[in-house]
């Protein structure tokens, strides 16, 4: 009896890594490493082993199918663009396939292919995640950057980057928080979090009382992260929000905001 | 005080409630319950389990972000046009979906009320430099094809995008709306040329009352796909 083997390709997508650390340095170092694979012709090779595989013009469903390559013929993959396979076939003809259509081709030595893809479980489990959300703080406009590190499953750290943009004031507010996540195997998956930080306010140009502060906040709050597709996050949250003012009273503002992030 | 107290009650409620749900689960230190072995039936030929196993061979390169710079018109309201130019990264989602990040710098002109008085301007000259950084979310509308003469097929794609961010004019930062449509025109596998439309859309009182102004613009690119 003998045993199938199948092999997971992990794609370069896994450079949304270095993007995050720094755009340039990936712009930087992926030019030369294409070049180098061209230039050594090492692509990689799959047979086809349906009765054929279709070729289109472009990477999209709608794009019409030019050419087809018959089975036991052999393709080079030339590079992916989300989940369309750039090919050349033996005859020299350069097109684009589903990958449904490539799952189903074999490795030069016989075995499988499966293309590596981020799915639910990924989203259980990946360790970062970074993300934009937008919303409204206490009456005012907010936008959001945060990334966070999953310590396990349930428990994760964030730190956030908040632009406040109101009618009167704006400012900032950077923050540190704590996550928990009960059902993290869940597709919509519930959390509850608790941070701390800071708020920086300065009054608008157009008002001329009122001065710059940096005040001290503390926060709980709950919402939900759906999983959309492939690294595609979608998250809603509210917050509410005790600022330490220098004054008598401590203000309370209540925070709504939605968005979306990446894991990887 | 009364404030600490009901965040401190939140806080137990919060993770309290969690807690009672799922107590095993709280912070994952429960005890993890591992499945029994799947018994192998006889005579199956393929393992359910895909082995994920590192590999030598080359990885297939993945194209699926654009990054690229922009150079037009700004129409900024109330205080002319102006030559506009920033950079746009994109990551493709899926071939429907993307998302993008811009920014952008312009600058504004003398209103005509500046002109006409001939007294002291509104603004300094840096106050009127416009900047803006946007985060948008777009979708191909109609992907097609264009064609040159007989022979020449390329790529083509009319999207729409939406999104929000901030613009820096007049000596503040701004809460600003904006949508557009472009054409992309992708001259070989890696390159893009782009044609877009855009309103940004912010409050501004400088000129008396508030209001709503409606700044448009309208660019060429060239972008990178990597």
């Amino acid at each position: 009896m003998s045993e199938r083997n199948i092999t997971t390709i992990l794609s370069t997508s896994r450079s949304i890594n270095a993007l995050i650390i720094a755009v340039l340095v990936v712009v930087l170092t992926q030019a030369p490493t294409t070049a180098i694979a061209q230039a050594a012709g090492e692509y990689r090779t799959v047979s086809v082993a349906e009765p054929y595989l279709e070729m289109h013009t472009g990477p999209g469903r709608g794009y019409p199918v030019f050419h087809v390559v018959d089975r036991g013929d052999s393709v080079e993959i030339l590079m992916r663009r989300t989940d369309w396979f750039q090919v050349r076939a033996p005859d020299g003809a350069v097109g684009w396939v589903d990958r449904a259509q490539m799952e189903r081709t074999l490795q030069t030595t016989g075995s499988e292919i499966v293309f590596a893809e981020a799915d639910q479980e990924d989203f259980t489990n990946a360790k970062w995640e970074l993300g934009v959300l937008a919303g409204d703080f206490g009456g005012a406009n907010i936008i959001s950057l945060y990334g966070g590190y999953s310590l396990n499953p349930n428990v994760s750290i964030e730190v956030w980057g908040s632009q406040i943009l109101g009618n009167f004031s704006n400012g900032w507010t950077g923050s540190v928080n704590l996550t928990h996540e009960t059902w993290p195997d869940w597709r919509i998956s519930p959390f509850f979090t608790l941070g701390t930080g800071v708020i920086h306010t300065e009054p608008k140009s157009t008002i001329i009382q009122g001065e710059d502060r940096t005040d001290q906040i503390a926060h709980a709050g709950a919402g939900f992260r759906v999983y959309a597709t492939r690294r595609f996050i979608l998250r809603a949250e509210y917050k509410s929000y005790v600022v330490f003012t220098s004054r008598d009273d401590n203000e309370e503002v209540e925070e709504w905001k939605v968005g979306f992030a990446f894991f990887f | 005080m009364e404030s600490r107290f009901r965040l401190l009650f939140l806080v137990i409620f919060a993770f309290g409630f969690s807690g009672c749900a799922a107590t095993k689960n709280l912070f994952g230190f429960g005890e993890e319950e591992t499945p029994p072995p799947a018994e192998i039936p006889e005579g199956q030929v393929i393992e359910p389990e895909v082995e994920r196993r590192e590999i030598k061979e080359p990885e297939i390169d993945s194209e699926d972000f654009e990054l690229g710079a922009f150079i037009g018109v700004m129409s900024i309201e109330d205080f002319g046009s102006g030559v506009v130019y920033g950079a746009r990264l994109a990551y493709h989602v899926t071939e429907g979906f993307f998302v993008e990040g811009s920014v952008g710098q312009s600058e504004g002109g003398l209103t005509s009320f500046e002109i006409l008085s001939g007294g002291a301007p509104l603004l300094s000259n840096s106050e009127r430099t416009l900047t803006y950084y946007n985060l948008n979310v777009g979708y191909n509308i109609l992907p097609g094809e264009g064609f040159i003469g007989k022979g020449r097929a390329y790529n083509t794609a009319l999207y729409i995008s939406a999104g929000l961010g901030s613009t820096r004019f007049a000596g503040d930062d701004r809460f600003t709306v904006n949508f557009g449509a472009g054409y992309r025109f992708l001259l070989n596998d890696s390159i893009a040329l782009h044609v877009d439309f855009r309103d940004h859309l912010f409050d501004i009182d400088l000129l008396g009352e508030e209001k709503t102004a409606h700044n448009l613009e309208g660019s060429l690119g060239v972008t990178w796909f990597f």
